[in-house]
């Protein structure tokens, strides 16, 4: 029943980060690319019109968490305070660029909200992949210092930084480097995706553009990767004894790899959207294959005094996730639902119809 | 450890009154959306679909808004209420996760379909969309008042010896006695709010000219359903919940009714006083003999505890906050019948659309309701003090065990000025909406 709850939640998760990624993706191309007015505003409207419903999603994945996991919700949630608290200001400050800037018709004003929303889509971007970075090297749990835990086990409080930033001490704050590599990482991958995303969605005069500047992030994107692979064994010791164990995880870092390899083909690609499915594989990959890397751990630990969180030790009763099998596939329907109508919706580029707005 | 409990309630209170602006305008007028759009189906009258779209556009102003301060609710339970979450969990955790996947979903496709779909779909389909939107806002405060009641009356649980409560029957998460009343209280206490604001924005194109046609139905309508929301509030959904109270949770119920003193035969009223919490005595207070055990018990003499029969520590830990909050609610909803019943009676003589004072106070009167309900949640809250889960899990011991004092200050002080920058948008948003009224010119 875990493993059920654990595969709903990092879909939900993982599209999650396809969705919101790509609008998070737009902003950062908006910060860099974006010259003229038209551009401008046809990008800010491909993010516009969807982050809303693309952050239903999180609404979702936050709620099962704490549903199916509560120890690891409430662990979680409560260590990561601050850079969690900074998440939700970016994304309410985000939300205010993208609503405010079609408000008041003169260019200070719009170049205004259209830097709160490039630079707050940056910053996202770094933040979760730091958010991925953390989970993946692990936590002091329990507070421990010098042989004692200062809290319960499973609770912890990580500082923004530790003055050495180093993975590989005991008691690591939220930024360190290897931290930092992962949070470049996730910029780079979610400004190929909001590139693709804006191929897809508009007629922006700076699209064939583009297409160059995705070959050469890519080719930034698999040397980052190679260079992440070569130090991942500081956070983790056995990074390939999960696939060793279960040989079809293997599938994930393959998912990944095609995404990566396919997206230096962008110039060639026939539509616009297969680029746009070749990042979410990469992200797809991504995600999943951390995960995959430490399966069924949730946490691990940077201590030998306290246990790793794993989904066995935070979730709740047998009976409560069991209950929630009928109404999750019910749910499930309803998403399914929701995505072919968001998807009949919005066909098409945004230039080239008449929107509500 | 005590400013911390203080910073970590604080902030809780700052962001889900902030929140709680946005969805009862949404619950309230998707009712009233899919009355108007019945209505042009049946009637044909263009000025009916007009009017349904147009209060679906400031539906979906608020619904952003409800998206956008919603998300930090959520979070907070992880963040500033661990310990709570950590022991609950596995129990509402359950009517959390519903909303966050039925509700929303529901809500936001459906509402993007009603906006963007109309010729696509033909005009029944249209209807069907919008009476989604309703389902999905209405489930959605379900789901919430099912997690309240929860907290306010714990049923259907098991406490484990690690203190974890866990979930033993579903079912009985739904057939709380506590939640049907407040929920359908809630429902109509969000009615009026709704009903206020369609009337007065009715009264603003009366009074300034523009759209009158428009502004004569918004003001009838908003009206009609404001007169039977602002009675419904009241009783029966009004008084069934103040009798779960004074069953539940006794104590609450006196510190909200101000009877700092158990009588010996039946209970006063108090319309006004000031709780003087030094003397443990109502200041200037004018009351209204045995009305409390009649309205409560339907017995002009039986018995209603005041405060002086339980032990401090299980007292609300605010009497004055909650005394207030209590009677400004129903001071309030007092005067909403009153307004909305004159308001029927010119209806009636057709003198409304007229009449301009009547227009004015119904113009100036809408951020009250907002004020109501707001207060009413009070009411509810600051009446389960000192408890998280009432009678079972203390307030205290909710908290997060490694989040600071300082740390909670610092975040609510960013949270008080984005919220500023909000609320700028919001009111240019609708505004602007507003202006532009039910029939913007086609360029």
């Amino acid at each position: 029943m875990e493993i059920f709850w654990y595969i709903i939640i990092a879909v939900i998760t993982t599209v999650f980060f396809i969705l919101d990624g790509y609008d998070f993706g737009t902003g950062i191309i908006h910060l860099f690319f974006a010259k003229k007015d038209k551009d401008k505003e046809v990008i800010s409207k491909a993010a516009g019109l969807f982050w809303d419903s693309n952050e239903v999603w999180l609404v979702a994945a936050g709620g099962l968490l704490f549903m199916a996991f509560p120890t690891f919700y409430a662990s979680v949630f409560s260590g990561f305070y601050l850079p969690l608290i900074i998440v939700l200001w970016l994304i309410i400050f985000r939300a205010l660029g993208l609503e405010l800037r079609s408000q008041i018709n003169h260019p200070i004003w719009k170049t205004i909200w259209d830097k709160a929303f490039g630079v707050s889509s940056l910053l996202l971007a770094l933040f979760f992949g730091i958010a991925l970075g953390n989970i993946a090297r692990g936590v002091n749990l329990g507070g421990v210092e010098n042989g004692v835990s200062a809290y319960e086990a499973h609770y912890f409080f990580l500082p923004l930084w530790d003055s050495s930033f180093s993975p590989s001490t005991t008691h690591p704050g939220v930024i360190d480097w290897f931290t930092i590599v992962i949070g470049i990482i996730a910029i780079v991958t979610l400004a190929i995706h909001g590139a693709n995303w804006i191929l897809v969605k508009t007629n922006a005069s700076i699209n064939e553009h583009l297409k160059t500047v995705i070959f050469r992030f890519n080719i930034a994107l698999a040397v980052l990767t190679v260079f992440s692979l070569s130090i991942w064994h500081l956070v983790e010791p056995h990074p390939l004894a999960n696939y060793l164990k279960y040989p079809v995880f293997l599938i994930f870092p393959m998912v990944y790899f095609v995404g990566l390899i396919g997206m230096f083909f962008i110039k060639k690609l026939k539509k616009e959207i297969y680029g746009f499915i070749l990042s979410s594989l990469i992200i797809t990959g991504g995600v999943t294959s951390t995960l995959a890397t430490m399966f069924p751990v949730l946490l691990p630990s940077t201590n030998d005094l306290n246990p790793p969180l794993t989904i066995y030790n935070t979730a709740t009763s047998e009976y409560g996730m069991s209950v929630a099998v009928p109404w999750m596939i019910l749910g499930i329907i309803l998403i399914i639902t929701y995505f072919i109508i968001q998807k009949k919706l919005n066909k098409g580029k945004i230039d080239d119809r008449e929107y509500g707005h | 450890m005590e400013d911390m409990i203080f910073y970590d309630r604080l902030q809780f209170a700052f962001t889900i009154t902030f929140h709680y602006i946005f969805p009862q305008l949404t619950m309230g007028l998707s009712l009233i959306i899919v009355f108007f759009k019945a209505y042009y189906l049946k009637s044909d009258k263009e000025i009916y679909n007009d009017a349904a779209k147009f209060f679906m556009k400031i539906f979906a102003i608020n619904f952003t808004m409800g998206v956008i301060t919603g998300i930090p609710m959520e979070f907070q339970f992880g963040t500033n209420w661990a310990k709570f979450s950590e022991l609950t969990g596995g129990i509402i955790g359950q009517t959390l996760a519903m909303e966050g996947t039925f509700s929303f979903f529901l809500e936001s496709s459906f509402l993007a379909l009603f906006i963007f779909g109309e010729k696509i779909m033909g005009q029944k389909l249209h209807l069907l969309t919008g009476f989604l939107v309703f389902l999905g806002s209405w489930a959605s405060g379900y789901f919430i008042l099912a997690t309240n009641a929860w907290m306010q009356h714990p049923v259907g649980y098991e406490v484990l010896e690690n203190g974890k409560f866990v979930l033993t029957h579903f079912s009985e998460l739904f057939t709380n006695p506590w939640l049907l009343p407040a929920f359908l209280h809630n429902q109509m206490a969000s009615l009026v709010t709704s009903a206020f604001v369609v009337a007065s924005i009715g009264a603003f194109y009366l009074l300034i000219k523009k759209h009158q046609e428009h502004g004569k139905l918004f003001v009838k309508t908003g009206v009609l359903f404001g007169v039977v929301a602002s009675l419904l509030v009241a009783v029966p959904t009004g008084d069934l919940n103040a009798k779960n109270v004074a069953k539940y949770q006794p104590a609450a119920f006196a510190a909200m009714e101000g009877i700092f003193e158990t009588e010996e035969a039946g209970a006063e009223i108090v319309l006004i006083g000031q709780p003087n919490m030094v003397e443990k005595k109502l200041d200037n207070k004018i009351a209204v003999p045995n009305i409390l055990s009649f309205l409560t018990y339907q017995d002009w003499n039986k018995q209603i505890v005041g405060m002086d029969h339980f032990d401090e520590s299980e007292l609300p830990d605010n009497i004055p906050a909650l005394y207030y909050s209590y009677h400004i609610m129903v001071g309030l909803g007092t005067i909403f019948i009153g307004i909305m019943f004159l308001a029927t009676l010119f209806l009636y003589l057709k003198k409304l659309y007229t009449f301009k004072p009547l227009l004015w106070t119904l113009l100036f009167l809408v951020p009250f309701p907002f004020i109501a309900n707001i207060t009413g949640w009070y009411v509810a809250e600051l009446g389960r003090q000192p408890y998280l889960v009432y009678g079972l899990l203390r307030t205290s011991e909710g908290i997060s065990p490694t989040v600071s004092s300082g740390n909670t200050l610092f975040t609510l002080l960013g949270f008080v000025a984005l919220y500023m920058l909000l609320g700028l948008l919001f009111l240019l948003l609708v505004g602007k909406t507003i202006y532009q009224g039910p029939k913007p010119q086609k360029h």
